[in-house]
């Protein structure tokens, strides 16, 4: 079944392009035909669902940014995962999809909130996560794990108590490995290499 | 003898602004949360009534946001488990399994029949565990005590043999990628089965105390109708999804760990509202006694762990202590992870509280490059500022108690 609607979508839309998946159809589809063909897919596929909405941050690549999004028909028992390029990556911007499915409208603002893509048409593109005035988006590749130093979000706060959203002490933890090339790079060792014992007293 | 009139309530409001046009309501804002009895947690709603009718309606999450995608970046496969525990906490073990599974697809992986077993056993007592509190609560939300009383003591019961199966009641972090950490203990399937006879009594109980209760239809039935279009088009599931009459489950859909082979009802609601919701947990919860019944039933034999998986489940501890091999591949195991392929999955295992996804990308190695957790509450809440205007202020906690969320997986 899978087999025939891939080979249906891709004859029928000369500007999708096949994705590499583990699992489930999967499609590449430029973000300027984003909207007309998700509107197709809804309507005419039968893919009632949109389950999820993500991005993925792919450090110095170029493109940089992915949007990921996840589909399921209840008709037709079956996924389909449409992955759009975000071409500027210092800007990423990708369409909305609030007019189509309601369910967009939180995903959309999560994946604003924690990777900084900007939804075009998103009738309430604000944080949903994080707290409105924070400057950062959390789940790029160039934020550190432990955190970097912020403003409260409470002004009568800082006010009265001069206190700040600190980088989490990393202690020397967690002990991470990098997961690829040799033994002696992959070694697991602490993520915040600054630190040492004269900074954990 | 007069004519007997209806009158209701809400109307007071618009029928005095009719009486005289010069008389306007004026809204008021009411802040609910984020630490509220009836929030379930630390969800925050903010909206503007007009009398006692809620106008708009503005849910504030994130209140519970701990970054576990960041945090799962920076980990090997194997160490995130334990934080798969603290997003649905109210059932735990399902979620260690949707986790395990969608890294095993990754993997290409498959797990003995044992395993798989166990693996079903666990969902489906997480299941009974999630559901039972969230009957129990919705009844006391709704105004009955006495509910959550009857079904918090059969989850005491439960969390017993969590912790003999897990050696934790609440944050169990059982499952490994090609496993579970250890065997049943001897004689736990006789006690699981005692449970199971034990629990459907109660559920009677529940039963007599809930579903013809004149109280409990007035305050639920018709109250935070969701059609069927509105719940598919939030991207809703689970039984929120399923009281509005969209037949989905994908324990049919999409069988994993073998629930093809068990033979259960998925109930399907009628109106989509608050006492529809009800009615689907408390069905579900007798079709899991008949599933775990099954697989006790046809209990199989040999391993809990893959054996074909070395260089991504650790070897018994004996052995490790003993053999140079397996020394070397829980050495390895632990510096580097479970070594998995490149490749991106997406997998959604059907939990208490809805569909549990996993986006997983892999770069090759033993930490994914990025794993993207779909936590079903979050879909389920994002409909509230549309559901809730309309119905008034004391619909809130019943209709929050009917969609029976948990803020851990919302938040993330």
């Amino acid at each position: 079944m899978s087999e025939i609607e891939k080979s249906e979508l891709l004859d029928r839309f000369a500007y999708l392009s096949e994705r590499e998946s583990g699992d489930h159809l999967a499609v590449n589809c430029p973000a300027e035909q984003l909207i007309e063909f998700c509107t197709i897919l809804r309507d005419e596929f039968q893919f009632d669902l949109l389950l999820d909405v993500t991005a993925i941050d792919w450090d110095v690549a170029t493109p940089r940014f992915t949007g990921v999004y996840h589909f399921y028909s209840t008709v037709k028992q079956m996924y389909i995962r449409v992955a759009s390029d975000c071409k500027d990556n210092i800007k990423p911007t990708l369409p909305s999809l609030v007019s189509l499915y309601s369910a967009a409208d939180w995903h959309e603002r999560e994946t604003y909130d924690l990777m900084g893509i900007i939804y075009e048409g998103h009738p309430n593109l604000k944080r949903i996560l994080m707290w409105d005035s924070y400057p950062y988006h959390p789940l790029r590749k160039d934020f550190p794990l432990a955190g970097i130093e912020t403003p409260l979000p409470a002004e009568d706060v800082v006010e009265q108590t001069n206190l700040k959203v600190s980088a989490a002490p990393m202690m020397g933890g967690p002990f991470v490995s990098s997961g690829d090339g040799k033994m002696s790079q992959t070694e697991p060792k602490a993520k915040d290499e600054s630190w040492n014992e004269e900074k954990g007293k | 003898m007069g004519e007997v009139k209806e009158v209701s309530v809400g109307d007071i409001g618009s029928r005095a602004a009719e009486a005289d046009p010069e008389l306007k309501a004026e809204t008021m804002a009411l802040n609910v949360g984020p630490s509220h009895p009836s929030t379930h947690g630390v969800l925050r709603l903010m909206m503007q009534l007009d009398g006692d009718s809620i106008k708009e309606c503005e849910p504030v999450i994130g209140y519970l946001h701990r970054g576990d995608e960041k945090i799962a970046e920076n980990m090997t496969y194997n160490q995130f488990i334990p934080y798969t525990d603290r997003l649905d906490y109210l059932a735990p073990l399902s979620n260690n399994v949707a986790y395990a599974l969608a890294v095993e697809k990754l993997a290409n992986l498959e797990v003995p029949d044992r395993c798989q077993a166990i693996r079903v056993i666990c969902c489906e007592l997480a299941r009974i565990s999630s559901h039972l509190l969230g009957v129990g609560v919705y009844g006391m939300d709704a105004g009955s005590w006495t509910v959550f009383m009857y079904t918090f003591t059969e989850r005491e019961k439960l969390y017993t043999l969590f912790e003999e199966l897990t050696g934790a009641r609440f944050t169990t972090s059982y499952t490994r990628i090609g496993g579970v950490a250890r065997d049943i203990p001897d004689g736990w399937l006789g006690r699981v089965d005692s449970f199971c006879k034990g629990v459907v009594p109660i559920l009677n109980q529940v039963d007599k105390m809930l579903t013809r209760n004149r109280i409990f239809m007035d305050r639920t039935v018709d109250i935070g109708v969701i059609t069927k279009e509105k719940a598919l088009s939030y991207g809703m599931t689970g039984p929120n999804l399923r009281a509005s009459g969209v037949d989905l489950d994908l324990r049919k859909d999409k069988p994993y760990l073998g629930y093809e082979n068990y033979d259960f009802e998925v109930p399907i609601g009628l109106n989509g509202d608050c006492y529809d919701r009800y009615l689907m947990r408390a069905e579900e919860i007798k079709q899991s006694v008949g599933i775990i019944r099954q697989v006790i039933g046809s209990f199989p034999e040999g391993l809990y762990y893959s054996e074909d998986a070395k260089k991504i489940f650790a070897p018994p501890k004996d052995k490790i202590l003993t053999s140079m091999e397996e020394l070397i591949q829980n050495f390895m195991l632990v510096t580097e992870g479970p070594q998995m392929p490149k490749g991106e999955v997406y997998f959604e295992a059907e939990n208490p509280k809805g569909a549990l996804g996993f986006y997983v990308v892999s770069k090759g190695g033993g930490v994914p490059y990025r794993l993207k957790i779909r936590g079903p509450s979050f879909c389920n809440l994002s409909i509230l500022s549309e559901l809730l205007p309309g119905h008034f202020l004391t619909d809130i906690t019943v209709i929050l108690g009917s969609l029976d969320f948990v803020m851990g997986e919302c938040d993330r």
